[in-house]
């Protein structure tokens, strides 16, 4: 199957993890979520990151979407270091290198779904004719051409993941973080969100999702597993 | 321009809980409402009474028994044990302030009287008096056509009238009423003059007036039970100072008063009319500002509280909003302008009924309409003060939700 899929050159290195220990404290019991995680990720990789619930896989997304910093360890995004960032550049951060995309879409429900794609956007200072300009351009992209103006209640839940997939690629961000895309999708919906994600990849974007699907994680061209807080096993997806 | 965005998001969830946003809003309206209707009714009244208190020219001074404005029941009490101010007394006070001024008017009124002549007659309200030639300028009117009082019609107790304008139309539409026999309450007395239209005064007309030598009045309605006005005018402005404390010594002497006693008179002028005006005003105004903040305060309290639900359930929306990179700053102003926004939409609303219902009252009582700038400012401030204050806690509770678990929030 892999040879049919085009290989492409490694590009330039966006996420570089080292030894990441990430501690939480409940009542008077410390959770190692995560106990030492080393991690490269370069610009148009497509990764999936797996693991069994309790394994630190939610632990580990919401850093590398720099939504949480780590207690201890080395995190540079675009060789920036993002474990003594304060909140706000953590903002500035998630607005500009990170489309999040969501098992429940996460989409405002009072908006439509042009104005939630332009979201990122206002928080990121764009005047609103680029926005709109932006915003228009990418929901075509996505399929979505024709529902621009529809609010997420009036969208199927497969047209709901665009929106959001949208959203997520309207500020050019340098990765997509996408957590179990699919998880609220039918099969077969599930398969064309897939093949977006694929054909988003084939442009040059860079993709990790997360999942504890190995159908899923079978789109992706390396799989990192995790267990227990550290990580099982990372290779390209043969 | 990401600040317009913001307040464009604030609105337009105030938009979505419509119900919920006015009732929080009514609250700040009554609040304001309340004072700003008092203060547009006050400032109202205060006005009409600084350009329409006429009855007296600014350098005038007036002693009479009792005070033009009564305030409670202690004060009739006061002045009902008082002896009136005679003629006699009167003409004794004249008589004492020869060589300082003799500018001083002699009055006493008999109200709801009627005029009549020919077929015709005037409504049963005009303002029917007795006084001397020195109405005219310490009480500032002016003669229209004929002549002012001599001295002879004081003297003599001539039956001789000078009337007001709205008295000239009813009675005179078609005629000059000048030589003509009108009667007053039965007495008949001749048209001398006519005084220049003044309009009205706190819904009274200043026109339906009739003025005959005190004298005369004395004769035809009797002295007895009636008090005497003075009104003495001072030649200058510098030297009034000097003429109420002469005035008050003389009139002293006049009613036979000893050193150890109390004045048994009022001393009035158009500034210690002010005055009493703005003591009731002041009670009231403060009586309504305590009330507006207690109800300010109340409702600046519900908007806290509604905030703070508001923060609880839109938490997902906080943790979107925050996972695409909206910063502390953006999450805090959105709720802070949606708290303002309901404070000065509640303000605006209160203003506007306030000086509807101030005016209107001002209406009622003939007063002239006012928008009162300084106090609808001075409201609209405050709102926005309590907006701000009482929204900062929730907004700043939403501006430090941690991204994870407010995405988590279901």
């Amino acid at each position: 199957m892999s040879t049919l899929r085009t290989t492409r050159p490694i590009g330039p290195l966006v996420i570089d993890i080292d030894g990441v220990v990430k501690l939480y404290q409940m009542g008077t019991e410390t959770i190692h979520a995560l106990r030492g995680i080393s991690l490269k990720i370069h610009r148009n990789e497509y990764l999936a990151i797996m693991g069994p619930s309790g394994s630190g896989k939610s632990t580990l997304m919401n850093m590398l979407g720099c939504l949480d910093t780590p207690t201890a360890g080395r995190y540079e995004f675009n060789g920036k270091n993002v474990a003594a960032m304060v909140d706000d550049e953590l903002a500035d951060i998630r607005n500009r290198e990170i489309g999040f995309v969501f098992q429940t879409f996460n989409l405002l429900p009072r908006s439509d779904a042009l104005r939630n794609v332009e979201l990122p956007l206002i928080y990121a200072g764009i005047p609103s004719d680029q926005r709109r300009e932006r915003a228009q351009q990418v929901l075509e992209e996505v399929g979505l051409g024709n529902r621009m103006h529809h609010k997420p209640n009036e969208l199927s839940g497969g047209q709901r993941q665009r929106v959001a997939i949208a959203r997520a690629l309207v500020n050019k961000p340098s990765i997509i973080l996408a957590d179990e895309p699919t998880g609220n999708l039918d099969s077969q919906t599930g398969i064309e969100i897939m093949a977006l994600f694929e054909e988003l990849y084939k442009l040059g974007n860079t993709i990790i999702v997360v999942t504890h699907e190995e159908d899923i994680a079978r789109h992706a061209r390396r799989v990192v597993r995790l267990r227990d807080g550290l990580i099982e096993s990372d290779g390209s997806v043969s | 321009m990401l600040f317009k965005e913001i307040i464009r998001m604030a609105l337009s969830s105030l938009g979505a809980h419509k119900l919920r946003s006015f009732l929080t809003m009514a609250g700040i309206t009554i609040g304001v409402f309340s004072v700003i209707g008092v203060m547009t009714a006050v400032s109202a009244l205060r006005e009409s009474i600084e350009t329409g208190l006429s009855f007296l020219g600014a350098s005038t001074v007036q002693f009479s028994k009792s005070s033009a404005i009564q305030r409670g029941g202690g004060d009739s009490a006061k002045y009902g044990k008082r002896k009136n101010i005679t003629l006699s007394q009167a003409q004794r006070y004249v008589k004492l302030m020869e060589g300082v001024t003799d500018d001083i008017s002699l009055k006493a009124f008999s109200q709801g009287s009627e005029a009549v002549y020919g077929g015709r007659k005037t409504t049963p309200d005009i303002n029917y008096g007795g006084s001397n030639e020195h109405f005219l300028s310490s009480n500032q009117y002016a003669i229209d056509i004929g002549r002012n009082f001599t001295q002879a019609d004081i003297e003599l107790a001539s039956p001789v009238v000078i009337i007001g304008q709205d008295i000239v139309s009813k009675l005179f539409p078609a005629e000059s009423p000048l030589g003509k026999v009108i009667k007053v309450k039965a007495h008949a007395y001749t048209v001398i003059g006519t005084f220049v239209g003044r309009g009205t005064s706190f819904g009274q007309s200043e026109d339906a007036i009739a003025m005959v030598p005190i004298t005369r009045f004395l004769n035809d309605n009797g002295a007895e039970g009636r008090s005497i006005s003075i009104a003495t005018g001072a030649p200058s402005q510098d030297t009034y100072m000097e003429i109420v404390d002469k005035g008050i010594t003389a009139m002293r002497i006049a009613r036979g008063l000893n050193a150890n006693q109390e004045n048994d008179f009022e001393v009035f002028s158009n500034d210690s009319l002010l005055d009493a005006f703005a003591k009731v005003a002041d009670a009231v105004s403060s009586g309504a500002f305590v009330i507006s903040a207690i109800a300010l305060l109340a409702a600046g309290v519900g908007i806290m509280n509604i905030m703070l639900v508001s923060v609880t359930e839109r938490t997902k929306e906080i943790g979107i909003r925050k996972s695409i990179g909206a910063r502390k700053v953006n999450i805090l102003s959105q709720f802070l302008i949606e708290s303002v926004a309901i404070s000065l939409a509640g303000g605006l609303a209160g203003i506007l009924l306030g000086v509807l219902a101030g005016d209107g009252l001002a209406m009622l009582l003939k007063a002239q309409i006012i928008f009162p700038w300084g106090w609808s400012i001075a409201g609209l401030v405050v709102c926005t003060a309590i907006g701000v204050g009482f929204g900062f806690y929730p907004a700043l509770k939403a501006a430090q939700l941690d991204p994870i678990e407010a995405l988590r929030y279901e």
